[in-house]
């Protein structure tokens, strides 16, 4: 299918979060639907982070609601999260150092044998067979993460999230520290999972990535929505402006 | 084969370590070498393993317990109050060995309940434990216990007794937990990247509650095992173990910022100690010169560690 359906799978509704007199959330609108990418954009400190934070779990709003396919959530916690679908690559990356890379990949779901003893085994040649597909390089399977290059590293993370996929997939600036060929690579995966019918937040600072991978971009400052447009009704300039707040919402 | 000695090196750099004492202590005293005194190593050692398995757990998932010294006084003497108002043994042990684990749930939700520091909390364990076995025994030790419970302390089964039995199960046991288990998977992620674990959606506060809980259950069987064996239950026993066993986890290749912890590195660190420890009372050193050697080559194998771990955390952690 060229165009896969789009079904409205996730809506937020005023959501507000304050980090003491900080107000990273003041009340933001937005609605995901299945088999599209969507863009979040906005400068540093607009709120991104905390707004998919919040919808994947990680942190409590204060107000607002988290609608997902028609139920209403005040807040989720990650377990909820992950359990409704939603999996995410954090900025942080959220692995774990001092691990191997198959341990973090089935970080919070390993495979179990007799129901008790971790399934070693299959979590390396799964951890293989994920990485041959998304053709990323690593010197072993068994290396410890933090061995890792900065892309290496944002692969393990990619690739843990696209493992357990469920249907919204968020990117908080997945390809910030990755080389070209890993980039194009991650990029051209992510594209695919749109098409194949995820539901895909991506967050990036790069306009010209933001343009030929989203069919809808959100524009984000200061903890409000400016406006959430078509990417074919848009130039990357105006996105721009509408970033630093030199011009508001495009007619 | 570089990979090999990079993964266990810890692990080899005590079992030559243990092997070069072995070798001289042979050399400089023919009653080294023997059955009985070997014997009577593993005897000695078998306590310092039961507490350092614990201590293991607990270091690898970030933390630290002072308490394990008192705990074990503490409960220890709960099991030897209940047998001397006549209560059968197994229920006395029913009552002393739920102490450990009460003072290890406290532990664990004082910590992950209000994100305190466990270096604090448990020392406040570590002083109300110790007030509790004085306050109790009025701090004279209560002593006569019957056959059965002195059984748990010296018994033999076949050519060993019964408290090196129980630390080599327990050491099997925590092998198992630490290296084949979601357990001792997120006690190792824990202590590398706690956010990372409750990002999976793991519940973070109840895994390192638990782990708290196995310290503090260890402790109260290396008290059993203590009173059982002297006969006594003393309100000062256990007196500083805690360095002991911290010491024996750091030397056996963990580290004291957590995500890196060994079973087979801690059960050779403990022998290590306790073998040199046996070495100095053959070779007649003076006991205040055992704790100042004792006292040198910890720290020395200390700073060495801390500083190869520092070297790699560099990029892993």
């Amino acid at each position: 299918m060229a165009e896969a359906e789009k079904k409205l799978f996730l809506q937020v509704r005023n959501l507000k979060k304050s980090y003491g007199h900080v107000e990273a959330l003041r009340g933001v609108d937005l609605d995901v639907y299945t088999g599209e990418i969507l863009a979040v954009v906005g400068d540093n400190g607009a709120g991104k982070s905390t707004l998919i934070k919040s919808l994947a779990g990680a942190l409590v709003p204060d107000s607002g609601k988290i609608i997902v396919e028609g139920q209403t959530y005040e807040q989720l916690n990650p377990r909820q999260a992950l359990d409704l679908g939603i999996s995410t690559v954090y900025q942080d990356l959220s692995l774990v150092n001092c691990r191997d890379i198959a341990t973090n990949v089935f970080l919070g779901r390993e495979p179990l044998k007799y129901r008790l003893f971790i399934d070693k085994k299959k979590m390396v040649q799964d951890s293989i067979a994920l990485f041959n597909q998304l053709k990323i390089h690593i010197p072993s399977i068994h290396a410890l993460v933090g061995r890792l290059s900065g892309g290496q590293r944002q692969g393990v993370a990619v690739a843990r999230a696209i493992k357990f996929g469920g249907k919204l997939l968020i990117f908080d600036e997945p390809t910030a520290a990755m080389g070209i060929q890993e980039t194009a690579a991650t990029l051209s995966l992510i594209k695919s999972l749109g098409k194949q019918g995820y539901a895909v937040i991506i967050i990036s600072h790069n306009l010209h990535q933001v343009f030929s991978l989203a069919q809808r971009i959100c524009i984000i400052r200061q903890g409000l929505v400016v406006d959430t447009v078509s990417t074919a009704d848009i130039t990357p300039n105006q996105v721009v402006s509408m970033i630093t707040g030199a011009a508001q919402v495009p007619s | 084969m570089k990979h090999f000695i990079e993964k266990y090196f810890s692990q080899l750099l005590l079992t030559a370590v243990l092997l070069i004492l072995v070798i001289v202590l042979s050399c400089k005293t023919p009653y080294f070498f023997t059955w009985a005194n070997c014997y009577n190593i593993l005897d000695q050692t078998s306590i310092d393993i039961i507490l350092a398995l614990g201590m293991a757990f607990v270091i690898s998932s970030g933390g630290i317990d002072l308490s394990i010294g008192s705990t074990m006084a503490f409960s220890g003497i709960v099991m030897a109050f209940a047998m001397k108002a006549g209560i059968p043994v197994w229920g006395s042990l029913a009552m002393g060995l739920p102490v450990g684990i009460l003072v290890g749930a406290c532990n664990g939700l004082l910590i992950t309940g209000l994100n305190l520091s466990p270096l604090v909390i448990t020392l406040g364990f570590m002083s109300i434990g110790r007030g509790m076995a004085l306050i109790l025994t009025k701090s004279s030790p209560i002593f006569g216990f019957p056959n059965t419970f002195k059984f748990l302390g010296s018994g033999h089964i076949g050519p060993i007794n019964f408290p090196i039995l129980l630390a080599a199960i327990l050491v099997v046991i925590s092998w198992v937990l630490l290296n084949m288990t979601k357990w001792g998977y997120y006690a190792l992620a824990l202590g590398g990247n706690d956010e990372a674990v409750r990002r999976a959606g793991v519940s973070v506060w109840q895994y390192r509650t638990s782990i708290y809980i196995f310290c503090g259950l260890l402790a109260a069987i290396a008290g059993m095992i203590t009173i059982a064996r002297l006969n006594s239950a003393d309100p000062l026993a256990g007196w500083m173990v805690e360095t002991d066993a911290i010491a024996a986890v750091v030397l056996g290749g963990a580290s004291l910022n957590g995500g890196k912890g060994s079973i087979a590195g801690t059960v050779l660190a403990c022998l290590v100690l306790g073998t040199l420890d046996n070495g100095l009372i053959l070779l007649a050193i003076p006991s205040y010169y055992q704790k100042l050697l004792c006292g040198i080559v910890i720290i020395l194998a200390l700073v060495f560690t801390e500083l190869r771990n520092r070297k790699e955390s560099i990029s892993v952690s």
